[in-house]
Parts: C-alpha cells; structure tokens; sequence
C-alpha cells in the first residue's frame, strides 16, 4: 500500500496539578496546529465528544481547550476486549500570537475539534502631539 | 589547620532513608503495571477496539476521530468482522506551516475474529463524534434461553 498505514497512539493522561475529587480521567488530545496568514489553527482528536460538551477559552494568552464525552461504558456487559478508554479531554497552550478574542470560531466534526483564532491586527502608530505652552 | 564552622558540618542522615525512599519508588512502580494489566490490552492494530457482549448481542466500539462514514467500510465474512478506511488529508496539508503535527494520517485495516456465532443479517453500525458502534445480534443457537421447569 502507498499511503501511510496508521498506527496506534496510546493515550496520555493530563498529569494535574493536585488530584481531583471525582474519579474521572483526563486525556490529552492530540493535536495539529498550524499558522495561515490570518490565523492560528487548532485541530484537537476528541473522539466521544459531542460539540455541546466542548469548552474553549482564551485567558490572557493561555488557550484552554476542553472536551466532555457522555460516552460511558454500560454496565451489565460482559467485556470481551478493552482497548481504548474513554474519558475527558484536557489541553492548554500559550498563545504566541496575539488573537482577536471576540472572533474565536470552533467547530465538531467527527470527533475533531478544529478552533480557529484569527490574529489581531496590528495596533496603528498613533501619532501623539505635543503642546507647547 | 583548617577551621570547619559548625554551621557547615553535613547535618546527621539516616542511611536507611535512600533505601527507603527507592523501596517506595518500586512500589510504585508495580503498582502501575498490576492496575494496567488486569484491564487493558494494549492495541496494536489501528483502530483501538472496545468489545463487549450483552444478552442478545455484540458491541465493537471503534475509536477513529476524524474519519466520515464516507470513508469507512464494515463488512462481516463468517464470524470475522473487517473494518477498513481512511483518514484523509486536507488537500492544503502540504502548503501549510505546521507548528505540531500529531495526528496521523493514513489508511487502516483491523480484522477481529469474533468469539461467538453471529447472525450476518442484523448487523448495524453508527458513527457519532468519532466513535463507531456495530451491534451484531448473535445467533440463534447461542443466545441464552430460558428452561422452564415443571414440577410433578
């Protein structure tokens, strides 16, 4: 086969800071990220997340991007083969650039949220007078 | 002769300290691999499978973010279900500046041999945020029946 054959990528738990109360795991997502003229593009694997249950937030200059599945495991069911667990997701970045906060737009689509963050424009010389007196 | 201040002699340790620190850190360490162990199977084919059974049927859940139904195909031969698909590139892919780049791209195939007789005609998947579901009843014979009994 000519294309790339996929392989496997073992999820990694986000290691907290201090330990959570509820005994719910956090994921972290992989991600791809790339830069356009006019903005910064964040494509994050959440698979079992439904777009409702997706939290983006920009503070400061730290982008925060947070997914809760629904998808929980049914009791009363016998396993047969555990491979993938299913949890939240939970990543932070800072942001080099600086991002037009009012104009962030994100999407769901197939388990992949795509966060678009359009860059600012550059803040204009202003030109300052001087009074004399 | 040199003066030592009292200040700067080492302060008194207990030796047996290090090798209770590092008893721990083994502990530990096993600890990890038991809890993992006894749960989970490390997948090695893409994409990771859950499986279980209930009652009447079988799940196989799939975990493929980022692929469509258009790009997946599921297809039950005997008691082997075959899953196979691609996940596609962005046609710009190449133009582009990636500052990380961790999600993979390429085709994939997995066949599972399930461990029970199925019935090949009530088959139904569904694809929803990235997670695939194929319900298979399983076959007649096999499904548990219930034996009344009677008394004389």
């Amino acid at each position: 086969m000519s294309e790339h054959e996929l392989k496997v990528q073992q999820k990694q738990e986000v290691q907290h800071n201090g330990e959570t109360t509820k005994p719910e795991k956090y994921f972290v997502p992989a991600v791809d990220i790339y830069e356009t003229e006019k903005q910064v593009i964040v494509i994050a694997e959440m698979s079992g997340v439904a777009s409702d249950g997706v939290v983006v937030t920009l503070d400061a200059d730290v982008l925060t991007i947070k997914g809760d599945t629904d998808d929980a495991e049914q009791p009363n069911t016998r396993v047969i083969l555990h491979e993938f667990e299913s949890g939240h997701y939970l990543r932070r970045f800072t942001v080099a650039e600086t991002i037009d906060q009012e104009n962030i737009t994100a999407s769901m689509n197939d388990g992949l949220l795509k966060v678009t963050l359009p860059k600012a424009e550059p803040a204009k010389p202003q030109k300052i007078e001087i009074k004399v007196d | 002769m040199a003066i030592i201040r009292f200040t700067e002699r080492p302060g008194f340790r207990n030796p047996w300290a290090e090798f209770e620190r590092i008893r721990q850190g083994f502990d530990q360490l096993s600890r990890n691999f038991v809890s993992r162990d006894d749960q989970y199977g490390d997948a090695n084919v893409f994409p990771p499978l859950n499986i279980f059974e209930e009652k009447n049927s079988l799940i196989v859940k799939a975990e493929i973010p980022g692929v469509g139904v258009q790009d997946i195909e599921v297809s039950l031969e005997g008691e082997t279900l075959t899953l196979q698909g691609t996940r596609k590139k962005n046609d710009d892919d190449d133009r582009l500046s990636f500052h990380r780049r961790e999600i993979e791209r390429g085709n994939f195939s997995r066949a599972v041999s399930l461990p029970i007789k199925v019935d090949p005609d009530s088959v139904s998947a569904q694809l929803k945020n990235g997670i695939l579901t194929v319900t298979i009843s399983k076959a007649d014979e096999v499904k548990p029946r219930q034996v009344s009994i009677t008394t004389e």
